[in-house]
């Protein structure tokens, strides 16, 4: 898993054009929706649950889990109550702010 | 063995999931949608990792499920318990456990290397050359920002709460325990000190290149980085929560970024660097609508020590007053602030919209963008009190109206509609504030005539066509509805 030249080159082809990507994705955000963008982005930012079930497991592995292991358990840990915990909460706002709009298109 | 190809396949769908979700989550009618895409894409990211692992070799099956588990029964039960004016607070935990698992993931990744080349029996050399930097410097990194985030956005969410019981403490006569105001503290040297510490981060990871051996160095940049956090945000005001809220937002993903590089997984790259761009763009926003730089908000103390001393006095009127001057208007614009949502006072302030609305009075809502405590925190919390979507008006359109409107009703807020920020000097000099001022009758519902955040004297109080109404913003709310109803 060591970081050779050519996937270190890759990979920070991959993160300058996701910068960009983003910053173009959203340029004008509604102020209704700065809570739940926030929120909703926060929740994805927990996509570093992949690399704590990664290590998870490789740590377990090895038969002689240490501080290394319980490290990457409480990462998990973590990781999912904000993977879970933030789409929920967004959900619930969004829910609120849209389902309003529901009811009124209905009168 | 499955063919890793199939698995990177699996991450680039579910990446792009993550970017339509983005995409979609900054747009009114798509944002639910948004949201359950972001959801998606994150479910498979986990399937694949399962799968994958699967396929490898698993054995810790039953901690993986298990902290699977424990994480979905904590989130689940934050997420449904949340009042929505808890909300700030949740979100800036998330945000920090956000931070804190790459963080983690980073220091665990060290601690394994540093572990399996110990081994004598199966020793696994150090990389040399340029992995060992890119290596070293990405766990690095994903530790100091992870650990920064970490503990910045529990000192956030101390702020954004305003301060926190002392379990155990003695309790007073209504049986609570002692309360404890959240600090803000700030000399101008500190930014000396924390330049420092950035520096000595940065020297850490170096010398741990240089002994890649030494976990004194690791556990010290832990230490060095925690420590950044706390006092990266300890100096900053209530006021200013909405920059730093979304920072904290923008860098748990840049944190995901680093941690994507450690492990080598593009998946984490692209939606960490996304979600960085999408915090540091509504962290340009809030800027904006403060009218200051990022630097100025994250370095220089604001308002805090010239604060102006009020003088003038002015003297309060009754609820039954406005309820008569609220009578029989056309328009009506209501302006919250932060004061609304400390008092909870949204559904008071519904219910008197409604009240008007009955009697055929056009009521909308002035909302600030940086009016509360975190990016949207009005629209939330007036969402929350079933008031339409549609009624809530931005900053720059609510100002084109104010002028036909009879009665401006101003709720907690201050500065925000400070008619001095539009003579470009002092403080809120230039700050774009929404126009009460232009209204024939304010109404400031206000627990005194204090300065507000920036320090500087409201000389919208003092106007003739200003009704003060003194005191806490539900309990005011309640007594006009009350006052409206004898009419």
């Amino acid at each position: 898993m060591s970081l050779t030249l050519a996937t270190l080159v890759a990979s920070i082809t991959v993160f300058i054009l996701a910068i960009f990507l983003g910053f173009e994705l959203i340029s004008k955000v509604p102020p209704t929706l700065h809570t739940p963008l926030m929120s909703g982005a926060n929740a994805i930012s927990g996509i570093t649950i992949v690399g704590a079930l990664f290590l998870s497991n490789t740590q377990f592995n090895s038969g002689h889990p240490g501080l290394a292991a319980w490290l990457a358990f409480a990462a998990l840990v973590m990781a999912t109550i904000n993977v879970v915990g933030g789409f929920m909460v967004t959900n619930r706002m969004l829910e609120m702010i849209a389902g309003k709009k529901k009811r009124k298109g209905g009168d | 063995m499955v063919d890793p190809v199939v698995w990177d396949i699996g991450y680039l769908v579910s990446a792009a999931l993550f970017i339509l979700g983005i995409k979609k989550l900054s747009s009114p009618k798509t944002a639910p949608q948004g949201n359950r895409l972001g959801a998606y894409g994150m479910l498979l990211a986990v399937l694949v990792t399962m799968a994958k692992m699967y396929s490898e070799k698993i054995i810790g099956l039953e901690l993986i499920v298990g902290g699977l588990a424990l994480g979905t029964i904590i989130g689940v039960w934050m997420a449904t318990r949340v009042e929505m004016t808890g909300m700030p607070e949740l979100v800036a935990l998330f945000n920090g456990f956000g931070g804190g698992a790459s963080a983690l993931v980073g220091l665990s990744e060290v601690l394994k290397r540093i572990d399996d080349s110990e081994m004598i029996t199966d020793s696994v050399p150090f990389p040399d050359g340029v992995e060992l930097y890119a290596t070293w410097i990405a766990i690095g990194l994903s530790v100091l920002v992870g650990c920064l985030t970490l503990t910045g956005s529990l000192m956030a969410m101390g702020k954004l709460k305003g301060g926190f019981y002392i379990p155990l403490s003695k309790k007073d006569d209504r049986g609570r325990p002692k309360w404890v105001n959240f600090p803000t503290w700030g000399p101008p040297w500190l930014n000396f000190v924390k330049g420092g510490m950035l520096v000595a981060s940065f020297a850490l990871i170096w010398l741990s290149i240089q002994e890649p051996g030494n976990t004194d160095y690791v556990y010290a940049l832990v230490a060095t980085s925690g420590l950044l956090g706390v006092l990266f945000v300890l100096p900053i005001g209530g006021a200013d929560m909405p920059v730093v809220v979304s920072l904290l937002n923008s860098l748990s993903g840049i944190a995901a970024a680093f941690t994507g590089f450690v492990i080598g997984n593009n998946v984490l790259i692209i939606a960490g660097s996304m979600v960085g761009a999408a915090g540091l763009i509504l962290t340009f926003i809030m800027c904006k609508a403060m009218n200051r730089t990022l630097p100025a908000v994250l370095f220089k103390s604001f308002g805090g020590g010239g604060k102006e001393t009020v003088t003038r006095t002015k003297v309060g009127s009754d609820p039954e007053e406005v309820a008569m001057v609220c009578d029989g208007i056309t328009k009506c614009v209501i302006i919250p602030g932060y004061g609304m949502a400390v008092s909870q006072a949204q559904h008071a302030v519904k219910e008197f919209a409604d009240m008007l609305e009955a009697e055929d009075v056009e009521v909308s809502y002035g909302i600030h963008p940086v009016a509360g405590r975190m990016p949207g925190h009005m629209n939330v919390l007036l969402a929350e009190a079933n008031v339409p979507y549609e009624q809530l008006i931005e900053m720059d359109e609510i100002n084109s109206e104010l002028p036909e409107c009879d009665v401006a009703l101003v709720i907690g807020a201050n500065d925000t509609v400070n008619p001095v920020a539009r003579s470009g000097e002092g403080p809120l000099g230039g700050m774009p504030i929404i126009d009460a001022d232009k209204a024939r009758v304010v109404v400031i519902i206000k627990r005194s005539l204090s300065v507000g955040y920036a320090g500087v004297d409201n000389d919208l109080f003092f106007e003739d066509k200003t009704m003060m109404l003194f005191g806490d913003g539900k309990k005011m709310m309640n007594e006009l509805n009350a006052a409206f109803k004898d009419l």
